[in-house]
């Protein structure tokens, strides 16, 4: 089976493109933002899921989405406006469909009681909203939807137009259990010969006081739709069952089939004779090509199978009615191709070597004393040119937006927000960044994280921020944004702030520092990353157990980031993630530092300058400002902070950088050697993070050259003044 | 099994001033000539930085520093043992490598009990060579420990 396996896979993806869309849509509406076709399109997105699943036979997963759809069709027609409270219960009931289609696609049965209250909450809106949305109405409506499209989907005009050939009933006896057999397992070795429709039986069901567990009380009606089944590949599925249970196999369709295997062809020409046929057919009875072998189940089969446009096909309504209106809302084919990102890294990693090897010729091509104007070294510019844009494209084929994370987090702060009883607001920003995939699939995880920290232990309840004079709903702001050739990443919220006593407490509690330590706001604050550090006063099913933020700090650094904290009590707190954007490359300033070259990416650099000996002032025992068109702006001495021999500090080029928003700082230099595009090395890679370091690069030369990290430096350096009391925090710090 | 004094290793053996040393052949990959590395902040000393080894970054520990026989000033006369440590590829200063022994098993004698804190942390076994003492280096701890680096 293996091309309907591979038609299943484009269904689960297509939901998931499909879920995606919904959820946006609905967070649209929720902040009316909507259009028209907003509504629209969060329906088709419910109605193919719908549609798609009722062609796999995913019957838990169709009948929720039908209670769904009927509701969103209410808001379509506008029955129902699109309000806090209407939107709510929609947004729950999209968190529920994505678990259905996680089922589904596990292969695993939803679990019926989470259906209830998300259902009724439906249900409660549909009773508000307008009494005429009926179950029926909107079968008719959606029809014309159908047949305005042309060539249908394959796998559902598959499941449609194949008549099922077996029903296997199938109801196990006590002793089948007791022998340690697994229905399941057999209703899965069914599927494997073809499609199967389930049913389980409850007749027999007792109500629970009477029900004894060792007794078998459930039994299933498979029907097998499929070609070329015989009758003995069904009955081996039961041979170890045999006698363990009561099994009687029916055909259902006698004449052989003439398709062949299930190749993609047969099914689209199935989904071509699908088209042929819809026009009404006067009855029911009306001639069907197949022999009839078993008159009373052939009849009932008839108004199963091929009459697509008579929803009144007793058996299954929804399945029909689906069936010709799936196609709506097939999104249009994007042309891609899917490449194995081993490839796709082999490729990076040339294309680094490339521009390296480049950068050598080029160099040595000037040593040798070549005019700047000959042909040589006007080809050489031209390589360059190329090589540039290969790299570009190249790094560009793994670049991503963080959407795909950032998407995940509205749901995870709504069920968050049920389970601690807050009121909280998401908003994100910035959702188009692009960054490498590498790092957008390992974010996901430590934002998780730090999204249920901030609701679980930043926010207040509803109660204690009235009383705190705050408005009832809490506030998360997710952000991405390119900075200093990484990207940063925003987390935070407006709740309570970090209770620095109460962390200090539990960091003496736990010994990570000594009970007199001298410890500045932002080492307290700091101190939530120690191991083995968790505030919650009770653990939480929301925040997890043991694993806390150094969890997150650790899988931040591993991706060659840094996490820093900002909290304010009574504010909030704000947690900043600095990243690479991994194997990119970067535009540089090279400088000289004493003997060293390091490069400044050019990102941060606003302008440099050549400031006067008058233009420089000390300010305190070791610190410095630089006079920049009247303004007064902290210089840092790049030598003397890495530690390396400069030359005298009255010398020299100063770099103007903006550290943060409107945050500037002066970095001086020894001299500045020029612009380049540099590939950025791992440090980690075999040693490990150097502070105020942010990569390596080779020059062309070929020696290795640091690539500064900006931000941290300055950073460190306001702390480093900020805090005279450091070395003793952090020796203790380092001894835990 | 066969009997410990079969299974023979192969040693690169090294001097670093009047002591002889050896690494497991296994874990060498290459040994090249000094080139100037670029110094690192706030490194440990014995840390001489990182070199260019045809693209990937290559950090050099002089090897008489860390083992605390008084540092090295790097020549063109020094090698660079390229190693495998666990994960990562170090490069290893020494002076020059003399040879390349093959000791039985059972001729590695257990390092006694020293209090130098550098033996119990490299040192691994001792082999008895023509009236000269090899000791044989463990390389896992030569880099800084990575959560220490952090805090610091």
């Amino acid at each position: 089976m293996d091309p309907m396996e591979a038609i299943k896979a484009t269904f689960f993806q297509e939901c998931d493109e499909l879920l995606a869309d919904l959820e946006t849509g609905l967070l649209a509406l929720e902040h009316g933002e909507g259009e028209a076709d907003t509504v629209n399109a969060v329906f088709r997105a419910v109605h193919s899921v719908k549609g798609g699943a009722g062609a796999f036979g995913l019957e838990a997963l169709v009948r929720f989405a039908h209670v769904f759809e009927t509701t969103l069709d209410a808001l379509r027609k506008g029955e129902l406006e699109a309000t806090g409270e209407v939107l709510r219960p929609l947004l729950r009931a999209a968190d529920r469909l994505a678990d259905h289609v996680a089922s589904a696609k596990q292969g695993i049965e939803p679990d019926p009681a989470a259906d209830a209250p998300v259902i009724s909450g439906l249900e409660a809106l549909l009773g508000a909203g307008a009494d005429t949305a009926t179950e029926e109405a909107p079968v008719f409506d959606f029809k014309p939807v159908g047949l305005s499209l042309e060539g249908g989907f394959a796998p559902i005009a598959l499941a449609s137009l194949e008549e099922p050939a077996w029903r296997i009933v199938f109801a196990p006896l006590d002793r089948m259990y007791r022998n340690a057999n697994e229905p399941l397992l057999l209703v899965r070795e069914l599927a494997r010969l073809g499609t199967t429709q389930v049913r389980v039986g409850l007749d027999r069901l007792p109500r629970l006081e009477a029900l004894d567990p060792l007794t078998a009380c459930l039994d299933w009606t498979v029907e097998l739709s499929g070609t070329d089944i015989a009758e003995a590949a069904v009955r081996d599925v039961f041979e170890f069952v045999e006698g363990d249970c009561e099994l009687t196999i029916e055909s259902l369709q006698a004449r052989s089939t003439e398709e062949g295997d299930l190749s993609l062809e047969a099914i689209l020409a199935l989904a071509g004779l699908g088209e042929a046929e819809p026009m009404p057919l006067p009855e029911a009875a009306e001639p069907i090509p197949a022999p009839l072998h078993a008159p009373p189940i052939a009849a009932s089969l008839q108004s199963v199978i091929p009459v697509p446009v008579q929803p009144q096909a007793p058996q299954s309504p929804v399945a029909v009615d689906d069936q010709l209106r799936t196609p709506a809302s097939e999104p249009v084919a994007h042309t891609t191709i899917r490449v194995d990102l081993e490839r796709v890294d082999r490729l990076i990693d040339l294309v680094g070597e490339l521009v390296i090897n480049q950068a050598m010729l080029n160099q040595q091509v000037m040593e040798s004393g070549v005019a700047r104007s000959s042909n040589i070294a006007l080809g050489l510019d031209d390589l360059e040119q190329i090589t540039r844009e290969i790299q570009d494209s190249v790094m560009a084929i793994r670049a991503q937006p963080v959407k795909s994370v950032f998407q995940r987090m509205p749901r995870l702060v709504r069920e968050v927000a049920a389970m601690t009883g807050k009121e909280v607001r998401l908003i994100t920003e910035g959702e188009g960044t692009e960054v490498d995939k590498t790092v957008i699939e390992r974010l996901t995880d430590p934002l998780t994280h730090m999204i249920r920290n901030a609701i679980d232990h930043g926010l207040e309840t509803p109660e204690d921020r009235i009383r705190a004079g705050k408005p009832r709903e809490g506030v998360i702001r997710l952000s991405a944004q390119h900075r200093s050739g990484r990207i940063v990443i925003v987390v935070s919220d407006d709740g309570r702030g970090i209770n620095r006593d109460r962390v200090r407490a539990i960091a003496v509690e736990r010994r990570l520092i000594e009970a007199d330590a001298v410890l500045s706001d932002e080492e307290i604050d700091n101190l939530i990353f120690a191991p083995g550090f968790s505030t919650a006063d009770t653990v939480s099913d929301i925040s997890g157990r043991g694993v806390g933020m150094d969890v997150v700090k650790r899988s931040i650094q591993a991706l060659g980031g840094r996490i820093t904290i900002l909290s304010r009590p009574g504010e909030g707190s704000t947690f900043t993630l600095s990243l690479p954007l991994t194997l990119a490359v970067l535009d540089g300033m090279v400088v000289s530092v004493g003997e060293q070259t390091l490069v400044v990416p050019i990102t941060v650099i606003v302008e440099t300058l050549q400031p006067k000996a008058s233009d420089i002032r000390l300010l305190g025992p070791s610190g410095a400002v630089v006079s920049v068109r009247g303004a007064y702006v902290p210089l840092i001495d790049v030598g003397v902070a890495l530690g390396w021999p400069t030359s005298s500090a009255d010398s020299g080029v100063t770099i103007l950088v903006e550290s943060g928003p409107g945050e500037m700082a002066a970095l001086r230099v020894d001299a500045i050697q020029g612009q380049r595009q540099v590939v950025i090395k791992s440090l980690e890679q075999n040693y490990d993070q150097v502070d105020d370091i942010a990569a390596a690069t080779i020059l062309g030369d070929g020696r290795v050259a640091l690539i500064l990290d900006v931000d941290a430096l300055i950073s460190r350096r306001r702390r480093g003044l900020s805090s005279s009391a450091a070395p003793s925090g952090q020796t203790l710090l380092q001894a835990s | 099994m066969a009997d410990a004094s079969d299974i023979r290793r192969e040693l690169i053996a090294f001097r670093i001033g009047e002591q002889r040393f050896g690494v497991d052949i296994r874990t060498v990959r290459e040994i090249r000539g000094w080139s100037p590395a670029t110094p690192l902040p706030q490194a440990p000393a014995y840390v001489k930085g990182v070199i260019n080894l045809r693209g990937t970054v290559l950090p050099i520990v002089d090897l008489g520093a860390r083992l605390g026989l008084g540092s090295t000033v790097p020549t063109a006369r020094h090698v660079i043992i390229v190693a495998r440590v666990g994960m990562k590829t170090v490069g290893l200063m020494v002076e020059a490598v003399s040879d390349i022994l093959t000791v039985a098993e059972a001729d590695i004698q257990p390092t006694p009990d020293v209090s130098c804190d550098t033996v119990r942390m490299f040192v691994r076994g001792l082999i008895a060579l023509e009236g000269d003492m090899i000791s044989m280096l463990a390389l896992d701890s030569l880099l800084p420990d990575a959560n220490l680096a952090d805090a610091a």
